[in-house]
Protein backbone atom coordinates (compact mmCIF):
# COMPACT_ATOMS: atom_id res chain seq x y z
CA UNK A 1 0.00 0.00 0.00
CA UNK A 2 2.78 2.42 1.00
CA UNK A 3 6.31 1.95 -0.25
CA UNK A 4 9.18 4.17 0.74
CA UNK A 5 12.23 3.51 -1.39
CA UNK A 6 15.70 4.81 -0.57
CA UNK A 7 14.48 8.18 0.69
CA UNK A 8 17.18 10.71 1.53
CA UNK A 9 16.35 14.06 3.12
CA UNK A 10 18.38 17.00 4.36
CA UNK A 11 17.78 19.72 6.93
CA UNK A 12 20.22 22.27 5.58
CA UNK A 13 23.54 20.44 5.39
CA UNK A 14 22.48 17.72 7.81
CA UNK A 15 21.34 14.43 6.33
CA UNK A 16 18.27 13.37 8.32
CA UNK A 17 17.28 10.23 6.37
CA UNK A 18 20.08 8.33 4.72
CA UNK A 19 18.22 6.06 2.36
CA UNK A 20 15.19 4.78 4.26
CA UNK A 21 13.11 2.02 2.68
CA UNK A 22 10.04 0.52 4.22
CA UNK A 23 6.74 -0.96 3.20
CA UNK A 24 3.28 -0.98 4.74
CA UNK A 25 0.81 -3.51 3.37
CA UNK A 26 -2.94 -3.15 3.27
CA UNK A 27 -4.56 -3.96 6.62
CA UNK A 28 -1.37 -3.99 8.66
CA UNK A 29 -0.22 -2.20 11.77
CA UNK A 30 3.43 -1.42 11.17
CA UNK A 31 5.58 -0.02 13.93
CA UNK A 32 8.58 2.23 13.32
CA UNK A 33 10.85 2.23 16.36
CA UNK A 34 13.66 4.62 17.09
CA UNK A 35 15.13 6.90 19.71
CA UNK A 36 15.34 10.68 19.66
CA UNK A 37 16.60 12.21 16.42
CA UNK A 38 16.62 8.83 14.69
CA UNK A 39 14.55 10.22 11.81
CA UNK A 40 11.10 8.92 12.77
CA UNK A 41 9.27 12.23 12.52
CA UNK A 42 11.16 13.13 9.37
CA UNK A 43 9.94 9.90 7.79
CA UNK A 44 6.36 10.95 8.61
CA UNK A 45 6.96 14.39 7.14
CA UNK A 46 8.47 12.89 4.01
CA UNK A 47 5.38 10.70 3.50
CA UNK A 48 3.10 13.75 3.90
CA UNK A 49 5.19 15.89 1.56
CA UNK A 50 6.14 18.34 4.30
CA UNK A 51 9.79 17.51 3.79
CA UNK A 52 10.82 17.11 0.16
CA UNK A 53 12.98 14.01 -0.33
CA UNK A 54 16.34 14.83 -1.88
CA UNK A 55 16.21 11.45 -3.60
CA UNK A 56 14.16 8.26 -3.39
CA UNK A 57 10.44 7.75 -3.89
CA UNK A 58 7.31 7.52 -1.79
CA UNK A 59 4.55 5.49 -3.45
CA UNK A 60 1.00 5.12 -2.17
CA UNK A 61 -1.41 2.64 -3.78
CA UNK A 62 0.85 2.51 -6.82
CA UNK A 63 1.10 6.28 -7.31
CA UNK A 64 4.10 8.44 -6.59
CA UNK A 65 3.57 11.05 -3.90
CA UNK A 66 6.82 12.95 -4.48
CA UNK A 67 6.17 16.59 -5.27
CA UNK A 68 2.48 16.55 -4.33
CA UNK A 69 1.19 19.09 -1.81
CA UNK A 70 0.29 17.88 1.67
CA UNK A 71 -3.34 18.67 0.93
CA UNK A 72 -3.30 16.44 -2.14
CA UNK A 73 -1.64 13.61 -0.20
CA UNK A 74 -4.29 13.87 2.54
CA UNK A 75 -6.97 13.84 -0.15
CA UNK A 76 -5.50 10.57 -1.48
CA UNK A 77 -6.08 8.89 1.86
CA UNK A 78 -3.22 9.48 4.33
CA UNK A 79 -3.68 11.43 7.54
CA UNK A 80 -1.57 12.05 10.61
CA UNK A 81 -2.04 12.02 14.37
CA UNK A 82 0.84 14.35 15.25
CA UNK A 83 3.37 13.98 17.99
CA UNK A 84 2.24 15.64 21.26
CA UNK A 85 -1.36 15.70 19.90
CA UNK A 86 -1.26 19.35 18.82
CA UNK A 87 -4.99 19.89 18.74
CA UNK A 88 -6.12 23.45 18.01
CA UNK A 89 -6.49 24.58 21.64
CA UNK A 90 -8.40 27.75 20.83
CA UNK A 91 -10.98 25.93 18.74
CA UNK A 92 -13.84 23.83 19.99
CA UNK A 93 -13.80 20.04 19.78
CA UNK A 94 -16.34 20.25 16.94
CA UNK A 95 -14.20 22.77 15.04
CA UNK A 96 -11.12 20.58 15.44
CA UNK A 97 -13.02 17.67 13.90
CA UNK A 98 -14.16 19.91 11.04
CA UNK A 99 -10.53 20.88 10.43
CA UNK A 100 -9.74 17.17 10.17
CA UNK A 101 -12.30 16.93 7.38
CA UNK A 102 -10.89 20.01 5.64
CA UNK A 103 -9.93 18.15 2.46
CA UNK A 104 -13.48 16.77 2.30
CA UNK A 105 -15.27 20.06 2.95
CA UNK A 106 -17.16 19.75 -0.34
CA UNK A 107 -18.40 16.26 0.48
CA UNK A 108 -22.15 15.92 1.11
CA UNK A 109 -23.11 17.10 4.57
CA UNK A 110 -24.81 13.82 5.46
CA UNK A 111 -21.58 11.94 4.79
CA UNK A 112 -19.65 14.23 7.14
CA UNK A 113 -22.40 13.95 9.75
CA UNK A 114 -22.12 10.16 9.60
CA UNK A 115 -18.36 10.30 10.11
CA UNK A 116 -18.79 12.71 12.99
CA UNK A 117 -21.30 10.30 14.52
CA UNK A 118 -18.87 7.42 14.10
CA UNK A 119 -16.15 9.36 15.91
CA UNK A 120 -18.49 10.32 18.73
CA UNK A 121 -19.39 6.64 19.10
CA UNK A 122 -15.72 5.72 19.27
CA UNK A 123 -15.03 8.56 21.74
CA UNK A 124 -18.21 9.43 23.69
CA UNK A 125 -16.25 11.97 25.75
CA UNK A 126 -15.79 14.10 22.65
CA UNK A 127 -19.54 14.32 22.15
CA UNK A 128 -19.98 15.52 25.72
CA UNK A 129 -17.35 18.21 25.14
CA UNK A 130 -18.33 19.11 21.60
CA UNK A 131 -18.54 22.87 22.26
CA UNK A 132 -15.62 23.09 24.68
CA UNK A 133 -12.27 24.56 23.67
CA UNK A 134 -9.82 21.76 22.94
CA UNK A 135 -7.24 23.50 25.13
CA UNK A 136 -9.39 22.76 28.19
CA UNK A 137 -9.40 18.98 27.61
CA UNK A 138 -7.20 16.56 29.55
CA UNK A 139 -4.20 14.98 27.86
CA UNK A 140 -6.07 11.74 27.21
CA UNK A 141 -9.07 13.55 25.77
CA UNK A 142 -6.79 15.60 23.54
CA UNK A 143 -5.25 12.38 22.22
CA UNK A 144 -8.77 11.07 21.44
CA UNK A 145 -9.50 14.34 19.66
CA UNK A 146 -6.25 14.17 17.69
CA UNK A 147 -7.15 10.64 16.57
CA UNK A 148 -10.74 11.63 15.78
CA UNK A 149 -9.52 14.64 13.83
CA UNK A 150 -7.23 12.46 11.71
CA UNK A 151 -10.05 9.95 11.11
CA UNK A 152 -12.32 12.73 9.80
CA UNK A 153 -10.12 12.78 6.70
CA UNK A 154 -11.31 9.18 6.04
CA UNK A 155 -7.76 7.87 5.73
CA UNK A 156 -6.96 4.46 4.31
CA UNK A 157 -3.53 4.85 5.90
CA UNK A 158 -3.29 6.45 9.34
CA UNK A 159 0.09 7.74 10.50
CA UNK A 160 0.56 8.04 14.25
CA UNK A 161 3.54 9.88 15.69
CA UNK A 162 4.27 8.75 19.27
CA UNK A 163 0.68 8.29 20.43
CA UNK A 164 1.87 7.15 23.89
CA UNK A 165 3.87 10.30 24.59
CA UNK A 166 2.97 12.01 27.84
CA UNK A 167 0.10 9.69 28.72
CA UNK A 168 -0.28 7.57 31.85
CA UNK A 169 0.24 3.79 31.43
CA UNK A 170 -3.50 3.12 31.74
CA UNK A 171 -4.23 5.67 29.03
CA UNK A 172 -1.48 4.26 26.83
CA UNK A 173 -3.17 0.85 26.95
CA UNK A 174 -6.50 2.48 26.13
CA UNK A 175 -5.03 4.37 23.17
CA UNK A 176 -3.44 1.22 21.77
CA UNK A 177 -6.73 -0.67 22.16
CA UNK A 178 -8.32 2.06 20.08
CA UNK A 179 -5.57 1.84 17.48
CA UNK A 180 -6.27 -1.88 17.18
CA UNK A 181 -10.00 -1.25 16.91
CA UNK A 182 -9.47 1.32 14.14
CA UNK A 183 -7.25 -1.17 12.35
CA UNK A 184 -9.88 -3.92 12.56
CA UNK A 185 -12.37 -1.54 10.99
CA UNK A 186 -10.13 -1.55 7.94
CA UNK A 187 -7.64 1.30 8.33
CA UNK A 188 -3.98 0.51 7.76
CA UNK A 189 -1.71 2.02 10.40
CA UNK A 190 1.90 3.12 10.55
CA UNK A 191 2.83 3.99 14.12
CA UNK A 192 6.06 5.64 15.18
CA UNK A 193 7.05 4.92 18.78
CA UNK A 194 9.76 4.96 21.39
CA UNK A 195 7.65 2.70 23.58
CA UNK A 196 8.58 -0.61 21.92
CA UNK A 197 6.77 -3.02 24.23
CA UNK A 198 3.28 -1.64 23.80
CA UNK A 199 3.57 -0.81 20.12
CA UNK A 200 5.10 -4.16 19.13
CA UNK A 201 2.41 -5.96 21.11
CA UNK A 202 -0.26 -4.71 18.69
CA UNK A 203 1.83 -4.41 15.50
CA UNK A 204 2.20 -7.02 12.78
CA UNK A 205 5.65 -5.94 11.70
CA UNK A 206 8.26 -3.48 12.85
CA UNK A 207 11.21 -1.46 11.59
CA UNK A 208 14.01 0.00 13.68
CA UNK A 209 15.41 3.36 12.65
CA UNK A 210 18.79 4.60 13.86
CA UNK A 211 20.56 7.78 12.75
CA UNK A 212 18.51 7.95 9.59
CA UNK A 213 19.01 4.30 8.60
CA UNK A 214 16.73 1.28 8.91
CA UNK A 215 18.89 -1.13 10.89
CA UNK A 216 16.40 -3.92 11.51
CA UNK A 217 13.05 -5.13 10.28
CA UNK A 218 11.06 -8.21 11.10
CA UNK A 219 7.71 -9.41 12.36
CA UNK A 220 6.63 -7.80 15.62
CA UNK A 221 6.85 -11.12 17.46
CA UNK A 222 10.42 -11.69 16.30
CA UNK A 223 11.43 -8.12 17.19
CA UNK A 224 10.00 -8.53 20.67
CA UNK A 225 12.32 -11.52 21.10
CA UNK A 226 15.32 -9.82 19.51
CA UNK A 227 18.26 -9.13 21.80
CA UNK A 228 19.07 -5.85 20.08
CA UNK A 229 15.59 -4.55 20.69
CA UNK A 230 15.54 -5.74 24.27
CA UNK A 231 18.79 -3.91 24.88
CA UNK A 232 17.96 -0.74 23.05
CA UNK A 233 14.29 -0.22 23.88
CA UNK A 234 13.13 -2.46 26.66
CA UNK A 235 15.80 -1.48 29.15
CA UNK A 236 17.03 -5.04 29.56
CA UNK A 237 20.76 -5.56 29.55
CA UNK B 1 -20.54 73.94 30.96
CA UNK B 2 -19.31 74.34 27.41
CA UNK B 3 -17.24 71.19 27.71
CA UNK B 4 -20.12 69.16 29.05
CA UNK B 5 -22.37 70.34 26.26
CA UNK B 6 -19.81 69.06 23.77
CA UNK B 7 -19.50 65.71 25.48
CA UNK B 8 -22.19 63.74 23.61
CA UNK B 9 -20.86 64.96 20.28
CA UNK B 10 -17.29 64.17 21.25
CA UNK B 11 -18.26 60.73 22.46
CA UNK B 12 -20.02 60.02 19.20
CA UNK B 13 -17.03 61.33 17.30
CA UNK B 14 -14.72 59.18 19.43
CA UNK B 15 -16.77 56.08 18.63
CA UNK B 16 -16.71 56.88 14.91
CA UNK B 17 -12.95 57.45 14.95
CA UNK B 18 -12.55 54.33 17.08
CA UNK B 19 -14.45 52.04 14.75
CA UNK B 20 -12.33 53.34 11.85
CA UNK B 21 -9.12 52.72 13.83
CA UNK B 22 -10.52 49.30 14.61
CA UNK B 23 -11.06 48.52 10.92
CA UNK B 24 -7.43 49.35 10.16
CA UNK B 25 -6.15 47.66 13.32
CA UNK B 26 -7.83 44.39 12.25
CA UNK B 27 -5.47 44.16 9.30
CA UNK B 28 -2.39 44.52 11.50
CA UNK B 29 -3.71 41.98 13.95
CA UNK B 30 -4.86 39.35 11.44
CA UNK B 31 -1.60 39.47 9.52
CA UNK B 32 0.34 39.25 12.77
CA UNK B 33 -1.81 36.27 13.69
CA UNK B 34 -0.88 34.22 10.64
CA UNK B 35 2.65 35.46 9.91
CA UNK B 36 3.91 36.95 13.20
CA UNK B 37 4.96 40.08 11.34
CA UNK B 38 3.83 43.71 11.43
CA UNK B 39 2.80 44.83 7.97
CA UNK B 40 4.02 48.41 8.13
CA UNK B 41 2.73 49.07 4.62
CA UNK B 42 -0.82 48.63 5.93
CA UNK B 43 -1.30 52.37 6.56
CA UNK B 44 -0.50 53.00 2.90
CA UNK B 45 -3.18 50.52 1.84
CA UNK B 46 -5.61 52.60 3.90
CA UNK B 47 -4.38 55.78 2.16
CA UNK B 48 -4.82 54.19 -1.28
CA UNK B 49 -8.36 53.18 -0.28
CA UNK B 50 -9.09 56.84 0.37
CA UNK B 51 -7.70 57.76 -3.07
CA UNK B 52 -9.77 55.09 -4.81
CA UNK B 53 -12.93 56.39 -3.13
CA UNK B 54 -11.99 59.91 -4.16
CA UNK B 55 -11.38 58.75 -7.72
CA UNK B 56 -14.75 57.04 -8.01
CA UNK B 57 -16.52 60.07 -6.58
CA UNK B 58 -14.70 62.34 -9.04
CA UNK B 59 -15.71 60.02 -11.91
CA UNK B 60 -19.36 60.18 -10.86
CA UNK B 61 -19.09 63.94 -10.67
CA UNK B 62 -17.44 64.21 -14.11
CA UNK B 63 -20.11 61.99 -15.61
CA UNK B 64 -22.67 64.40 -14.17
CA UNK B 65 -24.54 61.59 -12.54
CA UNK B 66 -27.54 63.40 -11.17
CA UNK B 67 -29.29 62.76 -7.93
CA UNK B 68 -26.41 61.12 -6.11
CA UNK B 69 -27.92 59.32 -3.19
CA UNK B 70 -25.65 58.19 -0.37
CA UNK B 71 -27.54 54.92 -0.14
CA UNK B 72 -26.16 53.67 -3.43
CA UNK B 73 -23.14 55.90 -3.82
CA UNK B 74 -21.59 54.64 -0.60
CA UNK B 75 -21.38 51.01 -1.77
CA UNK B 76 -20.14 52.33 -5.11
CA UNK B 77 -17.21 53.99 -3.33
CA UNK B 78 -16.60 51.21 -0.82
CA UNK B 79 -16.67 48.19 -3.13
CA UNK B 80 -13.92 49.20 -5.56
CA UNK B 81 -11.78 50.50 -2.70
CA UNK B 82 -12.17 47.22 -0.83
CA UNK B 83 -11.56 44.96 -3.82
CA UNK B 84 -8.56 46.90 -5.11
CA UNK B 85 -7.01 47.33 -1.66
CA UNK B 86 -7.59 43.66 -0.93
CA UNK B 87 -5.82 42.80 -4.16
CA UNK B 88 -3.02 45.21 -3.31
CA UNK B 89 -2.59 43.51 0.07
CA UNK B 90 -2.32 40.09 -1.57
CA UNK B 91 0.13 41.50 -4.10
CA UNK B 92 2.30 42.99 -1.34
CA UNK B 93 2.38 39.65 0.45
CA UNK B 94 3.42 37.89 -2.75
CA UNK B 95 6.18 40.25 -3.84
CA UNK B 96 7.43 41.82 -0.60
CA UNK B 97 7.01 39.20 2.12
CA UNK B 98 6.53 35.68 0.79
CA UNK B 99 9.87 35.49 -1.04
CA UNK B 100 11.53 36.31 2.29
CA UNK B 101 9.73 34.00 4.69
CA UNK B 102 9.70 31.16 2.18
CA UNK B 103 13.48 31.20 2.31
CA UNK B 104 13.45 31.16 6.08
CA UNK B 105 14.63 34.76 6.50
CA UNK B 106 14.74 36.22 10.00
CA UNK B 107 11.64 38.02 11.22
CA UNK B 108 13.36 41.36 10.76
CA UNK B 109 13.66 40.95 6.98
CA UNK B 110 9.93 41.16 6.06
CA UNK B 111 9.58 44.04 8.52
CA UNK B 112 12.20 46.05 6.64
CA UNK B 113 10.61 45.00 3.38
CA UNK B 114 7.30 46.34 4.71
CA UNK B 115 8.83 49.73 5.48
CA UNK B 116 10.25 49.73 1.96
CA UNK B 117 6.86 48.88 0.48
CA UNK B 118 5.35 51.71 2.52
CA UNK B 119 7.83 54.27 1.17
CA UNK B 120 7.32 52.93 -2.36
CA UNK B 121 3.52 53.22 -2.17
CA UNK B 122 3.62 56.74 -0.71
CA UNK B 123 5.88 57.92 -3.48
CA UNK B 124 3.94 56.11 -6.18
CA UNK B 125 0.79 57.95 -5.10
CA UNK B 126 2.62 61.25 -4.84
CA UNK B 127 4.10 60.88 -8.33
CA UNK B 128 0.88 59.81 -10.02
CA UNK B 129 -1.62 61.92 -8.05
CA UNK B 130 0.52 64.88 -7.07
CA UNK B 131 1.61 66.03 -3.65
CA UNK B 132 -1.33 68.38 -3.14
CA UNK B 133 -4.27 67.14 -1.19
CA UNK B 134 -7.44 65.91 -2.84
CA UNK B 135 -10.91 66.97 -1.79
CA UNK B 136 -13.87 64.62 -1.53
CA UNK B 137 -16.82 66.37 -3.19
CA UNK B 138 -19.17 65.35 -0.42
CA UNK B 139 -21.58 68.20 -1.10
CA UNK B 140 -22.70 66.09 -4.05
CA UNK B 141 -23.77 63.41 -1.62
CA UNK B 142 -25.01 65.14 1.44
CA UNK B 143 -26.65 68.51 1.78
CA UNK B 144 -24.87 70.75 4.27
CA UNK B 145 -27.85 70.47 6.59
CA UNK B 146 -27.77 66.66 6.68
CA UNK B 147 -27.56 66.85 10.47
CA UNK B 148 -29.63 66.14 13.50
CA UNK B 149 -29.88 67.47 17.05
CA UNK B 150 -28.43 65.38 19.84
CA UNK B 151 -28.95 66.78 23.33
CA UNK B 152 -28.90 70.29 21.93
CA UNK B 153 -25.84 69.73 19.74
CA UNK B 154 -25.93 69.45 15.99
CA UNK B 155 -24.39 66.20 14.70
CA UNK B 156 -23.77 65.13 11.11
CA UNK B 157 -25.54 61.98 9.97
CA UNK B 158 -22.22 61.07 8.38
CA UNK B 159 -20.87 60.09 11.79
CA UNK B 160 -23.76 57.69 12.20
CA UNK B 161 -23.12 56.28 8.74
CA UNK B 162 -19.44 55.78 9.56
CA UNK B 163 -20.21 53.95 12.78
CA UNK B 164 -22.87 51.81 11.10
CA UNK B 165 -20.70 50.84 8.12
CA UNK B 166 -17.61 50.11 10.21
CA UNK B 167 -19.58 48.11 12.78
CA UNK B 168 -21.33 46.10 10.08
CA UNK B 169 -17.97 45.24 8.53
CA UNK B 170 -16.51 44.16 11.85
CA UNK B 171 -19.57 42.06 12.52
CA UNK B 172 -19.24 40.52 9.08
CA UNK B 173 -15.58 39.74 9.68
CA UNK B 174 -16.41 38.24 13.06
CA UNK B 175 -19.01 35.95 11.45
CA UNK B 176 -16.59 34.99 8.71
CA UNK B 177 -13.77 34.15 11.10
CA UNK B 178 -15.93 32.29 13.59
CA UNK B 179 -18.40 30.48 11.36
CA UNK B 180 -16.95 29.74 7.95
CA UNK B 181 -14.47 27.23 6.63
CA UNK B 182 -12.09 30.02 5.59
CA UNK B 183 -12.33 31.56 9.05
CA UNK B 184 -11.52 28.23 10.68
CA UNK B 185 -8.52 27.87 8.39
CA UNK B 186 -7.28 31.36 9.29
CA UNK B 187 -7.54 30.52 12.98
CA UNK B 188 -5.88 27.15 12.43
CA UNK B 189 -2.94 28.71 10.56
CA UNK B 190 -2.59 31.36 13.28
CA UNK B 191 -2.54 28.76 16.01
CA UNK B 192 -0.38 26.04 14.47
CA UNK B 193 0.76 26.55 10.92
CA UNK B 194 2.35 23.12 10.54
CA UNK B 195 -0.67 21.21 11.79
CA UNK B 196 -2.96 23.31 9.61
CA UNK B 197 -0.83 22.09 6.70
CA UNK B 198 -1.17 18.50 7.94
CA UNK B 199 -4.97 18.97 7.80
CA UNK B 200 -4.51 19.72 4.12
CA UNK B 201 -4.98 23.49 4.43
CA UNK B 202 -3.32 25.46 1.63
CA UNK B 203 -1.39 27.75 3.98
CA UNK B 204 -0.18 30.13 1.26
CA UNK B 205 -3.75 30.68 0.08
CA UNK B 206 -5.00 31.29 3.62
CA UNK B 207 -2.23 33.81 4.28
CA UNK B 208 -3.14 35.53 1.00
CA UNK B 209 -6.83 35.63 1.95
CA UNK B 210 -5.91 37.07 5.34
CA UNK B 211 -4.04 39.89 3.61
CA UNK B 212 -7.02 40.38 1.29
CA UNK B 213 -9.51 40.71 4.15
CA UNK B 214 -7.35 42.98 6.29
CA UNK B 215 -6.47 45.22 3.36
CA UNK B 216 -10.08 45.41 2.15
CA UNK B 217 -11.14 46.65 5.58
CA UNK B 218 -8.34 49.24 5.52
CA UNK B 219 -9.55 50.37 2.08
CA UNK B 220 -13.08 50.81 3.41
CA UNK B 221 -11.70 52.76 6.38
CA UNK B 222 -9.84 55.03 3.93
CA UNK B 223 -13.09 55.86 2.11
CA UNK B 224 -14.92 56.58 5.39
CA UNK B 225 -12.15 58.90 6.58
CA UNK B 226 -12.10 60.63 3.20
CA UNK B 227 -15.86 61.19 3.36
CA UNK B 228 -15.68 62.56 6.87
CA UNK B 229 -12.60 64.80 6.69
CA UNK B 230 -13.06 65.48 2.93
CA UNK B 231 -9.32 66.16 2.55
CA UNK B 232 -6.82 63.42 1.80
CA UNK B 233 -3.14 63.36 0.89
CA UNK B 234 -0.48 60.77 0.20
CA UNK B 235 0.94 61.02 3.74
CA UNK B 236 -2.31 60.30 5.58
CA UNK B 237 -1.49 56.59 5.88
CA UNK B 238 1.52 57.16 8.07
CA UNK B 239 -0.15 58.58 11.16
CA UNK B 240 -3.37 56.60 10.70
CA UNK B 241 -1.29 53.44 10.37
CA UNK B 242 0.62 54.20 13.56
CA UNK B 243 -2.61 54.90 15.43
CA UNK B 244 -4.20 51.68 14.21
CA UNK B 245 -1.06 49.76 15.11
CA UNK B 246 -1.33 51.29 18.59
CA UNK B 247 -4.95 50.16 18.72
CA UNK B 248 -3.96 46.63 17.72
CA UNK B 249 -1.29 46.47 20.44
CA UNK B 250 -3.70 48.00 22.95
CA UNK B 251 -6.24 45.26 22.33
CA UNK B 252 -3.66 42.49 22.08
CA UNK B 253 -2.03 41.93 18.73
CA UNK B 254 -3.11 38.80 16.91
CA UNK B 255 -6.52 39.03 18.53
CA UNK B 256 -9.43 40.10 16.32
CA UNK B 257 -11.75 41.19 19.10
CA UNK B 258 -8.80 42.97 20.70
CA UNK B 259 -8.26 45.04 17.56
CA UNK B 260 -11.89 46.20 17.61
CA UNK B 261 -11.77 47.00 21.33
CA UNK B 262 -8.38 48.71 21.06
CA UNK B 263 -9.59 50.87 18.16
CA UNK B 264 -12.70 51.93 20.01
CA UNK B 265 -10.76 52.79 23.18
CA UNK B 266 -8.11 54.72 21.30
CA UNK B 267 -10.76 56.70 19.41
CA UNK B 268 -12.51 57.61 22.66
CA UNK B 269 -9.25 58.48 24.42
CA UNK B 270 -8.30 60.77 21.55
CA UNK B 271 -11.61 62.57 21.28
CA UNK B 272 -11.87 63.01 25.04
CA UNK B 273 -8.35 64.37 25.31
CA UNK B 274 -9.24 66.84 22.56
CA UNK B 275 -12.22 67.95 24.62
CA UNK B 276 -10.79 67.98 28.10
CA UNK B 277 -7.04 68.43 27.77
CA UNK B 278 -5.71 70.04 24.63
CA UNK B 279 -6.18 69.13 20.97
CA UNK B 280 -2.44 69.50 20.43
CA UNK B 281 -1.78 66.68 22.88
CA UNK B 282 -4.00 64.04 21.34
CA UNK B 283 -1.17 62.16 19.61
CA UNK B 284 1.00 62.44 22.71
CA UNK B 285 -1.73 60.86 24.77
CA UNK B 286 -2.39 58.13 22.21
CA UNK B 287 1.24 57.11 22.16
CA UNK B 288 1.55 57.40 25.94
CA UNK B 289 -1.19 54.79 26.06
CA UNK B 290 0.89 52.60 23.73
CA UNK B 291 4.02 52.99 25.86
CA UNK B 292 2.10 52.37 29.08
CA UNK B 293 0.56 49.26 27.58
CA UNK B 294 3.90 47.92 26.38
CA UNK B 295 5.43 48.49 29.81
CA UNK B 296 2.63 47.16 32.00
CA UNK B 297 0.69 44.71 29.85
CA UNK B 298 2.61 43.97 26.66
CA UNK B 299 0.21 41.22 25.67
CA UNK B 300 -2.60 43.79 25.37
CA UNK B 301 -6.05 43.90 26.93
CA UNK B 302 -7.29 40.62 25.43
CA UNK B 303 -3.78 39.39 24.90
CA UNK B 304 -4.04 35.86 26.23
CA UNK B 305 -4.94 34.86 22.71
CA UNK B 306 -1.55 35.76 21.34
CA UNK B 307 -0.81 33.75 18.24
CA UNK B 308 1.53 30.84 18.70
CA UNK B 309 2.15 31.53 22.35
CA UNK B 310 3.27 27.98 22.91
CA UNK B 311 6.26 28.25 20.64
CA UNK B 312 7.62 31.67 21.55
Amino acid sequence: MLEIDQVVTYYGPIQALKGVSLEVRQGEIVCLLGGNASGKSTTMKAILGMVRPHSGTVTFEGQRLNGLSTGEIVRRGISLVPEARRVFGRMTVWENLQMGAHTRRHAPGTELAQDLERIYELFPRLREREQQYAGTLSGGEQQMLAIGRALMARPRLLLMDEPSMGLSPALVDQVFDIIQAINRQGTTILVVEQNATVSLSIAHRGYVLQNGNIVLHDTAAALLQSDDIRQAYLGEG
Amino acid sequence: MDLLAMLPQQLLFGIALGTVYGLVALGYSMVYGVLMMINFAHGEVFMIGAYIGWGVLALLQNAHVGGLNPVWVLPLLLLPAMLLCGGLGMFLERVAYRPLYRRGATRLAPLISAVGASIFLQNAVMLTQGARMKVYMTHLLFPADWRFELLGVSVSYLIVVMIAVASAMMWGLHLLVQHTSLGRCIRAVAEDREIAQVMGVNVGLVVGMTFFLGSALAGAAGVLVGLYYTQIDFLMGYSAGLKAFTAAVLGGIGNIRGAMLGGLLLGLIESLSVTFINPAFKDVIAFLVLIGMLVFRPEGLLGERLADWRKV
